[in-house]
């Protein structure tokens, strides 16, 4: 599967969803769901600093490919997170700089994306494009 | 009594809805909505008043001047300052505590001196005066609190030496709501000698403030959370204290004469306003001090504490729900979180239903750590604010509990 597969493999899966309430209640669920780090893991050198709540990233690259492992301290940012996961994790580090994010404003979710949330989103997808532009790199 | 259905009249804001419900404002600690008179007086300046002051001979510039001007005097008549030079006009409380720390950093401290915060303070009255001590070589000394959100006494008075050349705390805490015992500090610091700046920025909104019978030395508070607009703010300085300080910044209207050999700066209160103020900022706050003088402090004072009482209560019978800063003295102000659910999460839903409150560290990150907290979910009322809105609030957070537990 590509980037946008699952992107819209997400967005079909929101599509079920009439009211806000039943889409963060599965966002909360999506959140419960996700492995996330072990707490010795979560330290300084794997967060991405938000001003509302914290969200620790760990890459690994596999035969060209690479993996994301999120958390976060607030289960709807955890949630959050562990969608982006989702989306960019088993892609190479090229598809990866060159992907657009259209899932989450597409399922409504755009506001946790506004800078001013300072949840560790944006910043998240930030390093996790920092990354991949690393393992192009090394690559090189 | 409040004519609370007059007064909600006279905020447009408030009669909207925030994703489909009916807005309920909680966050006036950060900032507070404006009455139609202030959003009026600002735009009759810029249709029909405006041109520079303190310049022009021209009418126009002279009725500007003396509107600025008269905002001076009912803002040193409202803070029952003695003299209305002792008022200066500034972005906000930010801005005038950078005004103090920079003077006292340029003029009066040196290697050895001490600074006196509180534990308490936001990070505007925290990270200025780390600057004004890394520049002179001065130390930073730190009153702790307690369990309660409240100073601990017994240590300001240890900590307050012959080394200490200020005390700068708040008068209330906007993060934990507590009102500080100000006047206790003021007079055992005098008798040392030490001036003392108060942080009014969460006071003055909920309370008539009285700079004389507080005696303390510096007044600093914001005009966008006094019901006024944002970017400006007062500084209160007794007279004998300003005089002692260098000018902030240099620019127009600061100086009396100027050459390149030697400037002459300007009296008071010109010394420390450089540059074109923001004329219309200082009538939209005199029109706000006026809104609130008319239904009166102390009558506002009194709702708000209704409001508290009623919040407080209703919301500790929310189980698993713990209220940070449960001193006897607050502002009305609830600091709380929910169990071991995320403030993040908290404030999310609830501004799903159209609730309207602060979430996260507030500004105050050493009270969180003082806590152990990431932060907390903060419900702060203001005048125009009901008892059926906590309501709201209560019924919000007990779907809150519901979904993430």
């Amino acid at each position: 599967m590509t980037i946008n597969d699952r992107q819209n493999e997400l967005i079909e899966e929101f599509s079920m969803f009439d009211d806000w309430m039943e889409k963060y209640e599965y966002i909360i669920d999506l959140g419960k769901e996700v492995t996330g780090i072990a707490d010795d893991l979560k330290t300084d050198d794997y967060l991405v600093k938000g001003c509302q709540s914290r969200v620790w990233l760990i890459p690994s690259n596999k035969s060209g490919r690479v993996y994301f492992d999120a958390d976060s301290d607030a289960i709807i940012t955890r949630g959050l997170v562990g969608m982006v996961t989702r989306v960019l994790s088993d892609a190479t580090p090229k598809e990866i700089l060159e992907s657009d994010l259209f899932f989450v404003d597409k399922i409504g979710l755009k506001e946790h994306l506004s800078p001013t949330r300072s949840n560790g989103l944006v910043s998240m997808i930030k390093k996790i494009k920092t990354y991949a532009l690393a393992y192009t790199a090394k690559a090189n | 009594m409040l004519d609370l259905s007059k007064i909600r009249k006279d905020f447009p804001i408030l009669h909207q809805e925030v994703n489909g419900k009916p807005l309920i404002y909680f966050d006036n600690a950060a900032s507070t909505q404006k009455p139609k008179a202030v959003i009026d007086r600002i735009s009759r300046y810029y249709a029909q008043e405006h041109s520079n002051i303190h310049r022009g001979v021209h009418s126009l510039s002279a009725a500007a001047t003396e509107e600025y001007e008269l905002a001076r005097k009912t803002i040193q008549q409202h803070l029952n300052a003695s003299h209305d030079h002792e008022i200066i006009f500034t972005k906000g409380t930010t801005d005038g505590i950078n005004l103090v720390a920079n003077g006292f950093a340029k003029s009066i401290l040196k290697p050895g001196d001490e600074v006196l915060i509180s534990e308490l303070e936001h990070h505007s009255n925290i990270v200025p005066w780390q600057l004004a001590c890394e520049s002179s070589g001065a130390k930073l000394k730190v009153i702790p609190i307690s369990d309660s959100g409240e100073w601990i006494m017994k240590d300001f008075y240890k900590l307050l030496s012959k080394k200490t050349k200020i005390v700068a705390v708040n008068h209330v805490s906007n993060a934990l709501g507590t009102i500080n015992p100000v006047n206790d500090v003021v007079d055992t610091a005098h008798r040392m000698g030490v001036p003392v700046l108060l942080d009014g920025a969460q006071a003055a909104p909920h309370m008539n403030v009285d700079v004389k019978a507080l005696n303390c030395d510096f007044y600093v508070l914001s005009g966008h959370k006094l019901f006024g607009p944002t970017g400006v703010g007062v500084l209160y300085g007794k007279e004998e204290w300003l005089n002692k300080l260098p000018p902030y910044q240099g620019g127009g209207d600061m100086i009396k004469s100027v050459s390149f050999e030697k400037t002459e700066y300007n009296e008071l209160p010109f010394k420390f306003e450089a540059g074109t103020p923001h004329i219309a900022g200082v009538l939209g706050m005199k029109t706000a001090i006026d809104y609130c003088n008319a239904i009166g402090f102390d009558a506002i004072a009194k709702y708000e504490h209704e409001l508290l009482e009623y919040g407080s209560k209703k919301l500790s019978s929310i189980e698993g729900l713990t209220i940070y800063g449960t001193a006897e003295n607050k502002a009305s102000v609830i600091s709380f979180l929910i169990d071991e659910i995320h403030p993040y999460d908290t404030g999310t839903i609830l501004d799903k239903l159209g609730i309207a409150v602060r979430t996260g560290h507030h500004c105050t990150e050493p009270i969180m750590t003082r806590f152990g907290i990431p932060g907390t979910v903060r419900a702060s009322f203001a005048f125009y604010n009901t008892k059926e809105e906590i309501d709201v609030l209560y019924e919000g957070l007990l779907r809150v509990k519901k979904m993430f537990e």
